[in-house]
């Protein structure tokens, strides 16, 4: 198992060189809006926001929808469960299984949980997916003045993830070694699962101890303001990109208003 | 440039009855290079962490002096640089020169003057690639070699190096060894640590030995040292140049075929190998980094599968991997080359339990057997310990005695002899010749030139290593 960190995209693309902090925050405020309201309306019009800016982020399309993949199955499994267990089942009755009545009002709203969820974790998906985490943390700390110790930590701790992989290949194998397997009992299945993730995290922590005392060796902690030796700018177009955003976010909210599919998530 | 002095130095980590270092009185003066010895448990590197003042005085209580320059340590951090064991918890950043420039920016050194220091100390160590270069994709020795360029950017009057090459093969270890000399400067006091003394002695100019009780048991040139204490050193696990050990061949013809491996490959990992091992027989399987050594022992010990080829044992139709995990223990025991990965309870003792409960021994059974390897491997003593506390020499023979627990006639090991004192080396050479001897085979992946002379009856030396990994860039 290997977590792909590197960016999938055309570094180059108009959207995707502006600066990380500028494109996680525009992602941030044009979401805000939409999770105001739960109707299916606020976001399609998001969704199709997106998808006319997606092309100047210089994403591969195949990527991305490997990316999106997961989601794919959480969608699935959303409108199964609604199906199911909806308590409304207003609309017209669309099909009949049995005791389960699928009515139009019921799909309406499974349908509406699933735009807002591909609406909502499509920005996230296209910052990161652009954003190499090294220009993150730097712009974190340059641009948004958040604390290098957090920025990072976080972005050496990042660095060992990928050896979390190999870790739990070795650690299973060596179970089976020592004569440990669950068979086909599903509770020994469990407990070898919950044996070996703690061995895991064990690992885990003693390696990130050792890695931060090697960072403070190295003056991590020495209390010197740090000097930075990559230079993250925050530009013009990059508060343009941010204002944007929020202005587009917010005119979705008031087409939505305007228009009366607003249905507040609250109240 | 800078000077050590200890006065009467003794630090005691918190929650601990017995003093890791006491009653030091030592004196380096600029520019000396001091290999540190001593037995596991003198100190060591304790002492190291203190003189990088990586000792909070909250964790622990101290005693007399420790002073550099005439400051406390902690306050003279910025005077010291210190390279640990471990490579990968080391590097900070994903592209190999922003790890470099990490403790320049760390220290507040102007964004003008980083990138010029930092090309220039990756120059200096010998650092073969450009400087952004992922990480990543670096072999443990290049990696180490990166971790030293970091520290020496901040310009050290005082280097320690904890053990810097026991990590690594022989080919990495040479290339640490080649980047200290090349760097190594007059006006920088450097303080090794290093079980492998020959390797770093062409290093230094003195040699100081710690006392496990406390104080120096020696200290002078390193003629002089080990013409005096030579014996006493090796006695204790240090490996003085110059001390060999006698061969322990079989002196029998092997016998019957354990298992037979015939053009076995796995994708991307191994090119087919074909190789057999008998009872009665230590063969030892060498070759570079990459070679695909490691994958071979997993194939040997039934826990992978070939994508080609075939893995036959002990007259099984099946091959090894499809067995039950039970059939295999019983039959084919592995010790990894890490000891933590293979500990799956939270006793020494329950630990060698283990596989011949799941065997279905008798309670009775069992406590001879436990008892039996706690004694042979010198970890009586431990029975009760947790397994994650042990020292390495301790975890190495705990993880092959659990492999012996359940008396499997084909033993697999990987690395066994990797960064070990030479008296944990010694005990296991005579324990892997003694099970030879009474009729089970073993194959033991290494790079270790001396275990190879000195136990094993055959050699299968693997091919060269696969291509770089690194994904071609696309032409533009």
């Amino acid at each position: 198992m290997t977590l792909s960190v590197e960016p999938i995209a055309d570094p180059g693309a108009p959207l995707a060189r502006r600066n990380p902090v500028a494109k996680l925050g525009a992602a941030l405020l044009f979401m805000l809006p939409l999770i105001l309201s739960v109707d299916p309306f606020a976001p399609s019009a998001a969704l199709v926001v997106e998808l006319l800016v997606l092309p100047f982020f210089g994403i591969r399309m195949r990527l991305l929808a490997r990316r999106l993949a997961p989601l794919l199955l959480t969608a699935g499994g959303i409108l199964v469960t609604m199906v199911l267990f909806a308590g409304e089942r207003t609309g017209d009755t669309v099909a009949s299984l049995g005791p389960i009545d699928v009515t139009t009002g019921v799909l309406a709203t499974a349908g509406a949980l699933v735009l807002r969820i591909f609406a909502i974790a499509l920005p996230g998906i296209v910052v990161f997916a652009t954003t190499d985490p090294t220009d993150l943390a730097d712009a974190l700390v340059q641009n948004a003045k958040a604390p290098a110790r957090f920025a990072i930590g976080a972005l050496a701790a990042f660095r060992l993830v990928p050896l979390l992989g190999s870790e739990w290949r070795a650690l299973t194998l060596a179970r089976r070694a020592r004569g440990v397997d669950a068979g086909r009992n599903p509770l020994a299945k469990l407990r070898l699962f919950a044996s070996t993730a703690f061995a895991l995290l064990v690992g885990a922590l003693r390696r990130g101890v050792r890695l931060a005392v090697a960072m403070d060796a190295r003056g991590f902690d020495a209390g010197v303001p740090r000097t930075h030796a990559r230079v993250q700018h925050f530009t013009a177009p990059d508060a343009v990109l941010l204002a944007a955003a929020l202005l587009t976010g917010l005119a979705i909210l008031t087409l939505t208003l305007a228009l009366g599919h607003f249905n507040p998530i609250i109240g | 440039m800078s000077e050590v002095r200890l006065r009467g130095f003794g630090w005691r980590h918190a929650g601990r009855r017995a003093w890791a270092v006491r009653g030091l009185d030592l004196e380096i003066r600029h520019g000396e290079r001091v290999l540190l010895l001593g037995p596991s448990g003198a100190g060591k590197s304790t002492l190291l962490a203190a003189l990088a003042g990586l000792l909070p005085e909250d964790s622990g209580e101290s005693e007399g002096a420790i002073e550099i320059d005439g400051l406390d340590p902690r306050k003279a951090r910025e005077r010291v640089g210190i390279v640990f064991q471990d490579p990968q918890t080391q590097l900070v950043m994903a592209r190999s020169g922003d790890d470099v420039a990490f403790g320049l920016e760390n220290r507040g050194v102007p964004a003008a003057e980083i990138w010029p220091r930092v090309s220039d100390v990756l120059d200096r160590v010998g650092f073969p690639y450009p400087i952004n270069r992922p990480t990543g994709a670096l072999s443990g020795g290049e990696a180490q070699r990166l971790a030293l360029a970091g520290v020496l950017a901040l310009r050290p009057g005082l280097l320690l190096l904890d053990e810097p090459t026991a990590n690594l093969d022989p080919a990495g270890a040479a290339l640490i060894r080649d980047a200290v000399a090349r760097t190594a400067d007059p006006s920088t006091t450097l303080i090794i640590v290093e079980h492998r003394v020959a390797e770093a002695l062409a290093l230094v100019d003195r040699v100081v030995v710690l006392e496990p009780g406390g104080g120096v048991r020696a200290d002078g040139t390193p003629e002089l040292i080990f013409a005096a204490y030579g014996d006493k050193l090796a006695g204790e696990g240090v490996w003085v140049p110059g001390f060999s050990t006698p061969p322990v061949k079989a002196t029998t013809k092997p016998a019957d075929d354990l298992v037979r491996v015939t053009r076995a490959a796995v994708t991307k990992r191994l090119p087919p190998v074909s190789l057999s091992a008998g009872a009665g027989e230590v063969v030892a399987v060498t070759g570079p980094n990459g070679a695909g050594k490691s994958t071979l022992a997993l194939l040997l010990g039934g826990l992978l599968a070939p994508t080609s080829g075939r893995v036959e044992a002990f007259g099984d139709r099946r091959p090894p991997h499809r067995w039950r995990a039970a059939t295999l223990t019983g039959r084919i025991g592995s010790v990894f080359q890490n000891p933590e990965h293979q500990f799956v309870t939270g006793r020494v003792a329950d630990e060698l339990a283990l596989g011949p409960r799941r065997l279905g021994r008798t309670p009775e059974q069992i406590r001879r057997i436990v008892d039996d390897l706690l004694d042979r491997l010198r970890l009586t003593r431990l029975a009760e310990a947790n397994p994650y506390t042990l020292s390495g020499g301790e975890a190495r023979r705990l993880s092959v005695a659990t492999a012996l627990a359940t008396a499997p006639r084909l033993l697999v090991l990987d690395e066994p002899t990797f960064g070990q004192d030479r008296r944990t080396w010694r005990e296991l050479v005579d324990l892997l010749a003694g099970l030879r001897d009474d009729g089970h085979g073993v194959v033991a992946v290494t790079h270790d030139d001396a275990f190879v002379r000195t136990l094993a009856d055959r050699t299968v030396p693997l091919g060269e290593p696969a291509p770089d990994p690194l994904p071609r860039r696309s032409r533009p």
